[in-house]
């Protein structure tokens, strides 16, 4: 009987391992296709990626969504940071909640509602007055605005598990609240604060649809160039593309993880 | 002592002042506006919205709102499809994510503990990788010269290619996909704290397996089904990208509608009605959810 269903429970697991990666593995396989047809194979080559390098149109568009991703994380892993203090320290305990609901919410609004409702807020600013110019800026804002959402969680539930003690101790030894804070909790805090910062780097890095919403002419992020390619059907640069997109935001995540688990440890 | 107080309170002061008008700008403005968008009216012009509030003779301001843009969403046939058919595919899609999702979880709980961590980072890891690549992975797989159709024909499954892509089927096939991540993480939650004794002591009364399963295992790991239910359920709602890759022209979702209604009609009043439509429908949804979850602390 045990055995039965641990044979089961193994292929369930199986099964779902494969459905989650075999896409992935296929979508890469095929990226090293010399054919044009995307689903038939010829030859193993690296022509698609000599094409991608080629494209001026592609880089361009993966260097600004690049600098957009690095300011607009860097805003969020800073404005998260203050928000789980805030959080922690916040009475009374209706004050806490709204907050905790205004902080958290664009983690459950979907997309388009975030793109619709930032479009919407930079048209009126710009009417009444005149900033900001839609284009890089308000991508940049709008991602460090829902970054904000992930690196709060991530940096929260790290400052919850901090000793208090340690705080207290550098108080009784002299120190003023601002030096502890810079010389005890925020290296206690490093770790989450990095793996917040990467999260958000990843998420503005894969935004296709809020980006889409606030973006002006002349703006113009990689997702949202991958996006109007795939519309038009499959091609075998984007499998490139998408295979190197894939490889560096593994290596991202599996940084971002280990880096918690680091510091949870310490 | 008092100094460092001081100072302490004014550190706090600057925190809470930044993060208070941040959240007021970026989240909570955005939100009034999208309202105050939806109660206008549509016009030519440069915002393709009239003003709310005009300055009149008097002292006050002139209220020019209309509920038009809501009538023209609750009376339009289009539109209601729109709801219904993105309520039907988002519980479709839950449903079909749970049944994957809880085998998944189950093993995974009762997995070693040196192999959790690392099945649980397999879980997770795909979640990170780019959305729009995943599913685009899809329609490579999906197409009618696509992987899965040139295997079946060469296998002699089938003799015609099927019409996969483009249909219903490939955006649930893609929402539970792109969620799974979502499901299996708050089931194993709950199954992972579960005190197996419980099933030892039913198995010792008597009980068989699938019983001690129906009667024992899955009410206790409700919490963590309802919470992963809402969590696929909430964003598949209002998802836009599966249903404009992998969906077909008929394929209605509210995501989509608004897109559509915002870009191509550019009917601004009516996008931002249905965006508050929306809007209430996934609060009211993460309600539920938090309801659940607080359930769930309060049972372990």
């Amino acid at each position: 009987m045990t055995g039965r269903r641990s044979i089961a429970l193994l292929s369930a697991l199986a099964f779902g391992y494969a459905f989650l990666y075999l896409p992935i593995v296929i979508l890469i396989i095929y990226s090293f296709n010399d054919s044009r047809l995307v689903t038939v194979w010829s030859h193993a080559s690296l022509r698609w990626y000599a094409a991608l390098l080629e494209n001026t149109q592609m880089l361009e568009a993966a260097w600004l969504s690049l600098r957009i991703a690095a300011v607009s994380a860097t805003l969020s892993a800073a404005l998260g940071t203050a928000a789980a203090f805030a959080l922690q320290r916040l009475k009374p305990f209706f004050a806490q909640r709204g907050y905790e609901a205004l902080a958290l919410m664009p983690l459950i609004v979907p997309e388009v509602l975030i793109g619709l409702s930032m479009l919407l807020l930079f048209v009126v600013l710009g009417d009444t007055i005149g900033w900001p110019e839609r284009g890089a800026t308000t991508i940049t804002l709008a991602h460090a605005s829902f970054g904000m959402a992930y690196a709060t969680v991530v940096i929260r539930a790290r400052l919850t598990q901090l000793d208090p003690a340690l705080d207290e101790a550098a108080a009784i030894l002299g120190a003023t609240p601002w030096r502890t804070f810079r010389r005890v909790t925020l290296p206690l805090l490093a770790p989450a604060i990095a793996a917040g910062w990467l999260l958000s780097f990843t998420l503005s890095l894969d935004d296709v649809v809020v980006a889409s919403f606030v973006t002006g002419p002349g703006a113009t992020t990689l997702p949202i160039v991958v996006f109007s390619s795939v519309r038009l059907g499959v091609s075998p640069q984007i499998n490139a593309l998408a295979t190197a997109i894939v490889v560096l935001v593994s290596i991202l995540i599996v940084t971002a993880t280990l880096m918690t688990r680091a510091g949870r440890r310490a | 002592m008092s100094m460092a107080a001081g100072a302490g309170k004014g550190l706090r002061r600057v925190i809470l002042g930044t993060t208070t008008l941040w959240l007021m700008a970026f989240t909570l403005l955005p939100v009034l506006i999208v309202v105050a968008v939806s109660l206008s009216e549509p016009r030519l012009g440069q915002p393709p919205f009239t003003p709310l509030f005009t300055q009149g003779e008097g002292l006050w301001p002139t209220f020019n709102g209309s509920i038009a843009s809501y009538l023209t969403v609750v009376s339009d046939s289009l539109y209601i499809a729109a709801f219904v058919s993105s309520l039907r595919i988002a519980a479709g899609s839950a449903f079909i994510t749970l049944l994957i999702a809880y085998p998944m979880a189950y093993a995974i709980a009762r997995a070693s503990d040196r192999a959790r961590l690392g099945l649980l980072m397999l879980v997770i890891l795909p979640f990170w990788t780019s959305f729009l690549i995943r599913t685009y992975a899809w329609t490579g797989l999906l197409n009618t010269n696509g992987l899965i159709n040139n295997t079946l024909i060469k296998l002699g499954v089938i003799s015609e290619p099927l019409t996969l892509l483009h249909t219903e089927f490939a955006v649930h096939l893609g929402i539970v996909y792109s969620y799974l991540p979502f499901m299996v993480l708050p089931i194993y939650a709950v199954l992972e704290r579960m005190d197996w004794s419980l099933i030892e002591a039913a198995q010792d009364l008597g009980a068989r397996p699938l019983k001690t399963f129906f009667r024992v295992t899955l009410p206790l790991s409700l919490p963590g089904v309802f919470a992963g239910w809402l969590l696929v359920f909430i964003p598949a709602l209002g998802e836009f990208i599966i249903p404009d890759l992998l969906g077909g022209p008929d394929t209605l979702m509210l995501g989509r509608v608004l897109w559509t209604e915002f870009f191509n009609n550019r009917d601004w009043p009516v996008a931002s009605a249905l965006a508050v439509l929306l809007l209430l429908i996934v609060l009211l949804s993460a309600l539920l959810l938090v309801k659940a979850l607080r359930r769930r602390e309060v049972a372990s």
